[in-house]
């Protein structure tokens, strides 16, 4: 790594969008560089401008985006200004760019040998037959196996991580100096994740690639780069080596991100846990001895959610008429859900979680084995009792643009429960839907508003609003903030955590993260391909996990392993 | 990771507070007015020329409908052979036609007639064909079986043929002069029964894409029925496709009309109707003698078709769910 | 695949029997004598009245009635029209004449809306895009046949470029002018239809993916922005081709060509059942038919539906 030379150097860069005759600033005096064979990383929430400053590097923005001002030196040489038909040049044989999204980034029409055999084509690297090889052989690089075979498939034949491997393959193709990853591996679960990267970093390495690392992340940048820039609605507040930073934050901004990340943020975020913990068992017991002296459903037991061999059967249609394959989703699950605590359901995707999830809720039936609620098997509920089950036991989803009905006011969405139920008169809903919104945090006002004008971290509050709207004792979270940003993620579970205090609830919480659990759970249930690895404590499961895939995924936390002095 | 000394460029830089100030994570925003999904649709509607355009020009259609007298004190029937094909004079701008009768006037008035046949078959052709797609969309099984088969088959029928041979059957039911309501009504029915299967497969489409929003789910959970989920959650959102294309297609069966009109399989020659006036006067015009008789009622006919094109077209840039998403 | 193939054809059965059936109660069940209506007003030997009802099937029931004449169309016996000419050869000699027309106008309306769409998609905005929009949103406002017969009359008459009708020559000249119009509705809808998906396309994360390789930007049009755009324009076309044999009706009046639209649209006028249900049928069959090939067609082009269903 001799660092001479910079080898891209951006200058008080200034990038606006223009939309409905304004010019809209996206980015503001941004500076940066990278040296040949580094790792800088980029790290910042969504609307940062992260990723818009990577994409300004080799005049990839949008038609409506442009550079007002500033410089960017690529190896001396200033690129905002150069030809079209320079930058075409540069493209793929200097700077490579790895997208985000595998699924949308790569034509559906095409096979992937073709497409990889594009950019070789493209920048002169070979013709042919003999790129038809050198294919083959970049997609092996990248950590396909049976390559030949792959290159002959469609993009939807191939997994998530295989499709990022594609994009690997096709962006170190011409082999370029600088390579531009956009958060590579955001949509992928976390084994697989940390599996690439580790390649990614073996293959820069080697190659003598410099890498330029998007993420929203901080503990993936740390561990992967050398360099560290922090991005906050548009500006650089604060850049430096990755483990200063980390151990000594200055800017404010910076100083919350390192609060907030969940795997960084370990020893503190469990004692606070474990006083939560308490006052929720507290209001709980309580809770359970009114119940258990009303006549509403449920007798007051100390577990209030029993899963017996819950097992869950999909039929998929076969090609041919009649024949059908039979999916196991869920295998033999069994578990107890404590009144005033939370259990935390861990797996990537496909482990069967949120078909569990959605069983326990009764809005699918199981194949075998059953769910009880406070001592009453689920599926024997019909009509009002069914109701009354549903009054204790609400879900929040984790899509914030899909669970509320884009169609209703935010009062009419936190009202629905309570007139669904023929709850109170109209002028006691509306009592208790301003209610609802102060526990939440937010301002009455937000009543007369619409999804759309709401952000993720706003519309999650919402939901969970509405989930308390018929006083339950049990919230199923599903992935409840996996698709919110780091400081966002933060807040949400600090609410949730204080809900459970004040109110007594037991949380059912469904996440890929494990990072995340240790704030917001007391016992774990790890799940792999819909039968259960392991149950212990959370305790048990960070400080000693028995099995190997739960060491495993503690492993693939990113940044999971940084000391920080604190 | 390493800890070598930084680089020229890469020491440690922090920006001050002033330049870049903290903002409250994740604010709510109590100041501008609430606005829903149409309520933004509105908002951009309003700036779009084409909106404008279509729905000054139907309103204006519209006037014209409700209040022919408004426009023209002249009696389109009043007719003397003795004008025949004169051309426009004050007092009769558009000239006269074969039978002597005043063009303008009976622009005017036979605007009732199509639009009359294009708003009823719109509105019966949404409520049936977007009834029977909701339910084949929404409840499956079965129904849906049996209604796409069916909604196939009436597909399959392409649909002027069978218009021409609904109408024919009906002409010869009636045996006789009909009215401007058995006109009307019979081009109506024609264009009903076979207009329904695209709305419904439509609006089956729709109702399939929304019916596994979370937001359903969310209200499943809640306690609320089958039932209630469909009217109240589904169908408004699965509206908006419909929508656009109920207006396009009011525009395309006043055409409809007009061909029929042409082939003397529409409505009744007695009734004033555009189609019925352009075709009579095709046969005319070779002569080349006041060709206004030809493209007045065509040019109205045309601009009528065009306004609810556009506003369609409008409508569907509006909705657009690409432009919904924050 | 074959699976596939077989499931969509057994589908098509239902739906071709159905229609049938459909179209066979319209023309069939309603009151009015078309053996009368043959004669007119001269008195007629009721035992030759009977006679001909017989020949004609039309004193057994219903039911039997279209049974029987499915049975016919399996061995190709469409029976006889009403001045006793068999359907078959009506339909042999007309036929190719309307499949000339048709197969003309989706030649015009294919290749000029595809490339004019394109133009208008990539430019959006900009002056060629802004006169497309509006032509095509005239060519759709207004009726085909005053578009024909402006068109005749301007072109065909007026200025004598082409003959303006076609009558019993149905050669390539003659049938230009009527092929143009036939097509020029589905020529709006193409241009428009190629235009939104071009520009859609354009702003694709795949195109994005494809620009960072340093393809030129030639390349990233043709092969990642039209490629992916014309499945949506291809099935269209695949469904307008038996749009465009049902709407020759209104083309073969105006310019008099002997093909099946003119046929039926006599037939209709007659109340000649059989030659209605005939020519109707067969129009459904190719309609399913072409429904059919381009289903399949979509699958060759687009990978993801081969696999699953």
């Amino acid at each position: 790594m001799n660092a001479t030379q910079p080898l891209l150097e951006i200058t008080n860069l200034n990038i606006a969008f223009s939309s409905d005759k304004k010019l809209i600033p996206a980015v503001r005096d941004a500076s940066l560089t990278v040296y040949p064979g580094q790792t800088v990383a980029i790290v910042g929430e969504s609307g940062s401008g992260k990723s818009t400053t990577a994409h300004a590097i080799i005049d990839l923005l949008p038609d409506t985006g442009r550079v007002t001002s500033g410089q960017i030196l690529f190896e001396g040489k200033d690129i905002v200004h150069a030809k079209k038909s320079d930058i075409i040049a540069l493209r793929g044989s200097s700077i490579g760019l790895v997208p985000q999204d595998p699924m949308s980034n790569l034509n559906p029409v095409w096979k992937i040998g073709f497409q990889v055999k594009e950019a070789l084509v493209a920048n002169g690297v070979a013709k042919g037959k003999a790129a038809t090889k050198r294919v083959a052989e970049l997609l092996a690089e990248a950590g396909l196996p049976d390559a030949e075979r792959r290159a002959r498939q469609y993009p939807h034949e191939f997994s998530g991580g295989m499709r990022q491997r594609a994009l690997i393959a096709i962006g170190l193709a011409a082999r370029p100096k600088l390579l531009i990853a956009d958060e590579p591996t955001s949509a992928l679960d976390v084994t697989v994740q940390k599996q690439i990267l580790d390649h990614l970093d073996t293959l820069t390495a080697e190659l003598g690639v410099a890498v330029l690392l998007i993420t929203h992340d901080l503990g993936l940048a740390a561990e992967r780069a050398d360099h560290l820039v922090v991005m906050y609605k548009g500006q650089v507040v604060e850049s430096g080596p990755a483990l200063e930073i980390l151990q000594d934050p200055r800017h404010p901004y910076t100083k919350r991100l390192v609060a907030s990340a969940p795997s960084l943020a370990s020893q503190r975020l469990t004692s606070e846990r474990a006083q939560v913990h308490k006052e929720a068992q507290q209001t709980a017991e309580e809770i359970a001895a009114e119940v258990a002296a009303s006549a509403e459903l449920g007798k007051g037991k100390k577990d209030i959610i029993v899963v017996k061999n819950l097992t869950k059967v999909f039929k998929l249609r076969g090609n041919r008429p009649g024949s059908s394959t039979d999916f196991v989703a869920v295998d033999d699950v069994s578990f107890k859900l404590k009144r005033g605590t939370t259990m935390a359901i861990v797996g990537e995707s496909g482990s069967g979680k949120s078909t569990v999830a959605r069983m326990v809720l009764a809005l699918l039936g199981s194949t075998e084995g059953n769910v009880e609620f406070d001592g009453v098997d689920v599926s024997t509920l019909k009509g009002k009792e069914m109701l009354a089950f549903r009054r204790q036991v609400q879900p929040i989803f984790q899509d914030p643009f899909g669970s509320l009905d884009p169609m209703y006011s935010i009062f009419r969405t936190i009202e629905e429960p309570l007139r669904t139920h023929d709850i109170g008169t109209k002028k006691e809903r509306e009592a208790r839907v301003k209610e609802l919104l102060d526990k939440v945090s937010m301002p009455s006002a937000t009543m007369r508003r619409f999804p759309n004008e709401l952000s993720g971290g706003q519309r999650q509050r919402v939901a969970i609003a509405r989930a308390l709207a018929l006083n339950p004792e049990v919230v199923i979270c599903d992935e409840a903030v996996s698709a919110l940003d780091v400081l966002v993620q933060a807040q949400i579970l600090k609410l949730l955590n204080d809900l459970q205090a004040d109110l007594g609830l037991s949380y059912l919480f469904i996440t890929h993260d494990l990072a995340v659990v240790r704030q917001i759970a007391d016992d774990v249930l790890v799940m792999q391909d819909g039968k259960v690895v392991e149950a212990a404590t959370v305790t048990e499961v960070f400080d000693s996990p028995r099995e190997d895939y739960t060491k495993k995924l503690l492993n693939a936390i990113p940044g999971g392993r940084i000391e920080l002095s604190k | 990771m390493t800890n070598n000394p930084p680089y020229p460029g890469q020491e440690r830089y922090v920006r001050s507070l002033e330049e870049s100030p903290l903002q409250e994570v994740d604010a709510v925003d109590t100041e501008s007015p609430p606005t829903s999904i149409w309520g933004d649709a509105w908002k951009s509607l309003r700036r779009n020329p084409m909106f404008i355009v279509s729905a000054v020009l139907i309103a204006f259609i519209a006037v014209v409908v409700a209040f022919p007298g408004l426009f023209t004190s002249q009696d389109p029937t009043f007719c003397e052979l003795s004008q025949s094909l004169e051309h426009g004079r004050s007092g009769h701008p558009f000239g006269f036609d074969k039978q002597g009768c005043d063009v303008y006037s009976r622009v005017v008035y036979g605007a009732r007639a199509s639009v009359a046949v294009g708003v009823l078959t719109t509105v019966f052709v949404v409520f049936i064909g977007g009834v029977i797609g909701a339910m084949a969309g929404f409840y499956g099984g079965w129904f849906d079986a049996i209604a796409s088969r069916i909604t196939d088959i009436f597909f399959a029928v392409p649909f002027v043929l069978a218009a021409i041979i609904v109408l024919q059957v009906i002409k010869n039911l009636s045996n006789g002069t009909q009215g401007f309501v058995q006109g009307v009504g019979s081009v109506v029915l024609a264009l009903v029964l076979f207009g329904w299967p695209p709305i419904a497969r439509i609006m089956r489409g729709a109702v399939l894409s929304v019916k596994n929003s979370e937001y359903v789910d969310a209200a499943t959970a809640i306690g609320a029925t089958r039932r209630r989920n469909l009217i109240r959650h589904v169908v408004p959102n699965a509206a908006a496709p419909v929508i656009v294309i109920a207006t396009v297609s009011l525009g395309i069966y006043i055409v409809a009309e007009a061909t029929l009109s042409y082939l003397g399989l529409g409505l009744p020659g007695s009734v004033m109707s555009w189609g019925n006036d352009i075709s009579q006067a095709q046969s005319l015009i070779r002569g080349g003698r006041n060709v206004g008789v030809l493209f007045y009622p065509a040019g109205a006919l045309g601009l009528t078709v065009l306004s609810f094109i556009l506003l369609g077209e409008a409508v569907s840039e509006a909705l657009d769910p690409k432009a919904r998403k924050r | 695949m074959l699976w596939y193939i077989g499931r969509r054809l057994l589908q098509m059965i239902p739906v071709i029997l159905g229609a049938t059936l459909l179209i066979y109660a319209l023309i069939f069940l309603r009151p009015g004598d078309p053996i009368a209506a043959l004669f007119g007003d001269k008195p007629v030997n009721q035992a030759v009245v009977d006679l001909l009802r017989e020949q004609y099937n039309l004193d057994k029931p219903f039911v039997v009635q279209w049974f029987l004449f499915l049975k016919g169309i399996l061995s190709l016996d469409f029976g006889i029209t009403l001045t006793g000419r068999p359907i078959i050869e009506v339909i042999k000699t007309a036929f190719p004449v309307t499949m000339k027309l048709a197969v003309m106008a989706f030649i015009f309306e294919a290749v000029l809306g595809i490339v004019a769409g394109t133009i208008a998609g990539l430019r959006k905005g900009k002056l060629f895009d802004t006169t497309m929009l509006i032509a095509s949103l005239i060519l759709i406002a207004v009726p085909i046949f005053v578009v024909g017969f402006v068109a005749q009359f301007f072109i065909g008459v007026k200025w004598g470029i082409v003959p303006p009708t076609v009558g019993g020559d149905a050669s390539f000249e003659r049938l230009l002018l009527p092929a143009v119009v036939l097509g020029s509705v589905s020529f709006a809808y193409i241009l428009r239809l190629t235009r939104t998906s071009v520009a859609e396309n354009l702003t694709a994360d795949h195109v994005r993916t494809a620009t960072a390789k340093g393809l030129s930007e030639r390349d990233v049009i043709t092969r990642h922005v039209m490629r992916n755009s014309l499945i949506p324009v291809v099935t269209y076309l695949g469904v307008d081709f038996g749009a465009l044999l049902a709407g020759a009706l209104v083309t073969e009046a105006i310019f008099n060509v002997p093909g099946i639209g003119n046929t039926l649209y006599d037939a209709i006028l007659r109340g000649d059942g059989a030659t209605m249900v005939s020519i109707t049928t067969l129009m459904v069959f190719i309609f399913v038919i072409a429904n059919l090939l381009v289903d399949l067609l979509y699958a060759v082009l687009d990978p993801r539906i081969r696999f699953d269903k």
